[in-house]
């Protein structure tokens, strides 16, 4: 089962930046580009574990603080050469709110 | 225009390479006819060895495919051997019939094996060792055979029986002289490979000549009979005893020869229509048997037929390697000398190690080196050149490594790498990892190979090494970058171009200039956008906007990310003084939010490890001091030594001095971290010698040191000028800091800067233009106005909080 959650206004989250989202004992990245499209994804690098949401923002990438591994916020692979990938949750935002598709 | 016509005799590497040469100046000009009377199309004749010992494959060692003939418009025949030139109407014949007409022409038609004239040398099994059919048959041998042969310890010799030991016969190197490679090593040398090579199972005649080969009833080679009366049993006798240009076609046809075709140093012959290159001719007397000066003949050569009449083959020095896996030997020039020359030698005999010099007038005349060749190319180089010795002649045996990294700049370093070695520290990657993605991945620029391998592209202390490897994987395929490079990948300008364009266009802000200056990417990348951020604000100081979306998380949340994405809080203690107030403060702090470790920093003041992005606003609040900014690129800390105060052998106040320093210098941004230090007297307590600026005190007033560095690679800071009073201080580190903002390239520490402009320019800068130093002092003062601590900027602005609140679900 899964569930549309509400978590945050469009507006809170920085362009080209991200805001974390505490899910249990996990933790999701939130993510706004520049032209508002949002994406969510796990916030650990494949690498090792670096938080992602911390990174520098661009295109549809973000580079992680700790090595500069690039993440692909699409699909959540790293760019070559590295090798690995991130998971991802759906979004989307409705009435300047954004909505985070979390499993149960 | 009709199209003139050469044609070339002899698809061999020197004909070949001249073809090329001149296909890279003059296109346009011929028509091309290419005559070989071997079967395959143009190869690598030295690789032939390699190809023997099973390391390469014939389609390896192939340089031309006839697909490159035929896309480059030349008309090749293969198995054509030309036996005819008619001069007078200018045509070609080959001996079934083919015939090519010529405005110019061009013979390459190399060398042949010379055939010791014994009883004998016709059998069958008996061969020279020149193509790629000789190779087939010594490698079709060895499946049925036993026992082999090589007459001649040279280097031919020598890889024939490297690769027939190694195909599985039982090889036998028959020697005229007292030791091996008698024209390219002394007897130490000689003899020292002698041993290697019997380590790999190879066994030695030498002093030994040939009289006789004795045939069995099939008409095949049995044995070798010598002079002095011994035989040995043979399958196979491959003769390896020199060769002889092959110059009986140009002769036939009446052109001037001696021992080869005569040639001048344009490479033309008697006849100034018809052109020579290769081992068949005879340039001063002298015929070539190595590759290197056919290439630059060919060069040569190339120029005159585009009709560029600038080339001039003057004769070689040549070197000499040789290709035997796991035996490293170098030679050349004059390594035996006489009674004129004098000698540097040094020899480890269980090591397996000797090297000679050879010197004459102050020069390197000629080198051997066995065991360890890794500077053979610099020795090399230094002959070559005819380079004067004497400042270096203590270290010249020891190698170019010995002398630092003055001078030299590391050349060739790369290629005597093994490739075990670690180029690339940051990312752990070796020379072979490199190589080898350049080669399977066909890679030809230093951003390829960073994306590919990630060698040197973390700190990029390694570019310099990675892009020489480049080179010497490549050879000449490569080609150097401008030596201004991009910014990034997202824009083809430099650092210099984007810094003068927010000049010039005055753009205040990241969208604009990436979008005035054409970026490829809509919003930069990780690279770019903090260069171009501090860029705009450097240039632009009070009226460009700073972007936090393009800093590094440090610098934009005022604290240092670790690990395991805790950060580090790092309160200012201006010139490393504190007071009790304050450690009780911090030890407070620390307990209330149960800080995991508190350390004392090399910068002189106290850091608070792992602390929770959340609790850092609060923890400001608590502390109530001035951020350290030890995240920063930009002022980090003024380590001072105790001083005058209390130092009994102080000479100045230097603690002082660095409060005010640091004071003053607060809050500034620059290209990278900032380290200043002041020392109160020359013993140097506080390590001014590794900073960016470093302040001695002397009895009549202060020193100033710049472009020291602590950091991957230790760079003492070298003197820039003696100051006599404390705002003098203030004003020379201040300019000299100024300019290094305005002028560097982000991440560029003062070093890397002083390293492009040198010294005497930011002495001139800082020094001697006593106004311009003022101008840029006061830039700096301006820059700094009003700068805030940034702690508390964000405790007093709560809206800002967003960033650090987590959301939970």
């Amino acid at each position: 089962m899964s569930r549309w959650v509400k978590v945050v206004l469009l507006e809170d989250i920085p362009k080209l930046g991200a805001r974390v989202v505490k899910n249990k004992d996990s933790e999701i990245g939130v993510f706004r580009l520049e032209d508002d499209r949002i994406f969510a994804i796990n916030n650990q690098c494949p690498h090792k574990g670096g938080p992602l949401s911390q990174g520098i923002v661009y295109g549809d990438k973000v580079a992680c603080p700790l090595h500069s591994w690039k993440i692909s916020l699409v699909d959540g692979k790293a760019e070559a050469p590295d090798v690995g990938q991130t998971a991802c949750f759906n979004t989307k935002v409705e009435d300047g709110f954004v909505y985070l598709e979390l499993k149960d | 225009m009709q199209k003139m016509k050469l044609v070339l005799v002899g698809n061999g590497m020197a004909g070949m390479r001249t073809v090329e040469e001149l296909l890279k100046i003059a296109p346009e000009i011929y028509d091309i006819t290419v005559f070989g009377d071997e079967p395959y199309p143009n190869y690598n004749r030295i690789m032939l060895s390699p190809v023997l010992a099973n390391e390469q494959t014939i389609d390896d060692i192939i340089l031309n495919s006839r697909e490159w003939y035929a896309e480059n418009n030349i008309t090749l025949y293969t198995s054509a051997r030309v036996n005819k030139i008619d001069r007078k109407n200018r045509i070609v014949y080959t001996a079934d019939g083919t015939s090519a007409e010529y405005d110019r022409l061009l013979i390459a038609t190399g060398s042949k094996p010379f055939m010791l004239p014994v009883p004998g040398a016709d059998l069958q099994g008996v061969l020279g060792y020149r193509d790629i059919k000789d190779t087939n048959d010594m490698i079709e041998t060895a499946k049925t055979h036993k026992h082999a042969v090589v007459i001649g310890g040279g280097l031919l010799g020598l890889e024939a029986a490297n690769g027939l030991k190694i195909q599985g016969m039982d090889v036998t190197v028959v020697h005229r002289n007292e030791w091996l490679l008698d024209r390219q090593l002394d007897k130490t040398a000689g003899l020292m490979l002698q041993k290697s090579l019997e380590a790999k199972g190879l066994k030695f005649l030498l002093q030994t000549n040939t009289e006789q080969l004795i045939g069995n009833d099939q008409g095949r080679v049995a044995a070798v009979k010598f002079s002095d009366g011994m035989e040995l049993p043979a399958d196979l006798v491959v003769m390896a005893v020199g060769i002889r240009p092959n110059f009986e076609l140009a002769k036939s046809a009446g052109i001037h020869c001696d021992r080869g075709i005569v040639v001048n140093d344009t490479m033309q012959t008697f006849d100034p229509r018809v052109y020579s290159v290769g081992e068949c001719v005879s340039h001063r007397g002298i015929s070539y048997g190595l590759v290197a000066p056919l290439f630059e003949m060919a060069k040569v050569c190339a120029t005159h037929l585009a009709n560029f009449g600038i080339g001039q083959y003057k004769g070689s020095v040549t070197s000499t390697k040789l290709k035997v896996t796991g035996i490293d030997l170098f030679s050349a020039g004059d390594f035996e000398g006489d009674a004129e020359t004098e000698e540097i030698v040094l020899h480890d005999a269980v090591g397996g190690v000797y090297k000679k010099l050879v010197i004459k007038d102050d020069k390197i005349i000629g080198s051997v080196l066995y065991g360890d060749t890794t500077d053979g190319s610099w020795y090399f180089q230094m002959l070559r050149d005819g380079k004067p010795i004497h400042e270096i002649r203590d270290y010249l045996m020891f190698g170019q490594d010995s002398l630092g990294n003055t001078g030299h700049q590391g050349q060739d370093k790369a290629a005597a790498m093994t490739n075990e070695m670690e180029v690339c520290g940051c990312n752990g990657v070796c020379k072979g990892t490199i190589v080898k993605a350049i080669q399977d991945q066909g890679l030809f620029t230093i951003d390829d190979v960073k994306k590919q391998t990630k060698a040197g592209s973390s700190c990029g202390s390694c570019v310099g090494l990675v892009e020489q490897i480049l080179a010497s994987t490549l050879g000449g395929g490569y080609a150097p970058p401008s030596t201004s490079k991009a910014i990034c990948g997202c824009s083809d300008k430099n650092h210099e171009e984007v810094r003068a364009e927010i000049r010039t266009h005055k753009y205040l802000n990241i969208p604009d200039a990436i979008k005035g200056m054409q970026w490829h990417t809509p919003n930069g990348c990780a690279t770019c956008r903090p260069a171009l951020n501090y860029y705009l604000l450097s240039t632009w100081p009070h009226e460009a906007v700073d972007d936090p979306q393009s800093r590094f998380i440090n610098e934009r949340v005022h604290a240092n990310i670790q690990k395991d994405g805790t950060y580090s809080v790092v309160p200012r203690m201006y010139g490393g003084v504190t007071t009790p107030d304050q450690l009780r403060k911090i030890a407070d702090v620390a307990d209330k939010y149960a800080v995991p470790m508190v350390k004392v920093t090399g910068g002189q003041r106290i850091d608070l490890l792992g602390v929770k992005k959340e609790d850092l606003v609060g923890m400001w609040k608590d502390l109530d001091m001035p951020s350290g900014y030890a995240y920063a690129k930009g002022i980090r800390t003024v380590k001072t030594c105790v001083g005058s105060e209390f130092c009994r052998f102080g000479t100045q106040n230097s603690t002082q001095m660095g409060i005010d320093i640091e004071k003053a210098f607060d809050h500034m941004w620059a290209p990278h971290k900032v380290k200043f230090a002041v020392s109160g007297c020359p013993r140097n307590c506080a390590e001014s010698g590794i900073k960016d600026v470093g302040i001695i005190g002397v009895d009549s007033g202060w020193e100033i040191y710049v472009g020291g560095n602590g950091g991957i690679k230790t760079e003492v800071a070298q003197f820039l000028c003696k100051v006599k009073t404390h705002d003098e201080v203030l004003e020379y580190s201040g300019a000299f800091i100024q300019i290094y903002r305005e002028e560097a390239r982000y991440l560029d520490r003062t070093v890397h800067w002083l390293e492009r402009v040198g010294l005497e320019y930011a002495k001139q800068r800082v020094v001697e233009d006593a106004e311009g130093r003022k101008a840029a002092y006061e830039r700096l003062l301006y820059a700094l106005q009003g700068a805030v601590n940034p702690w508390a900027e964000r405790v007093e602005k709560p809206n800002q909080y967003k960033e650090f609140e987590t959301i939970s679900v």
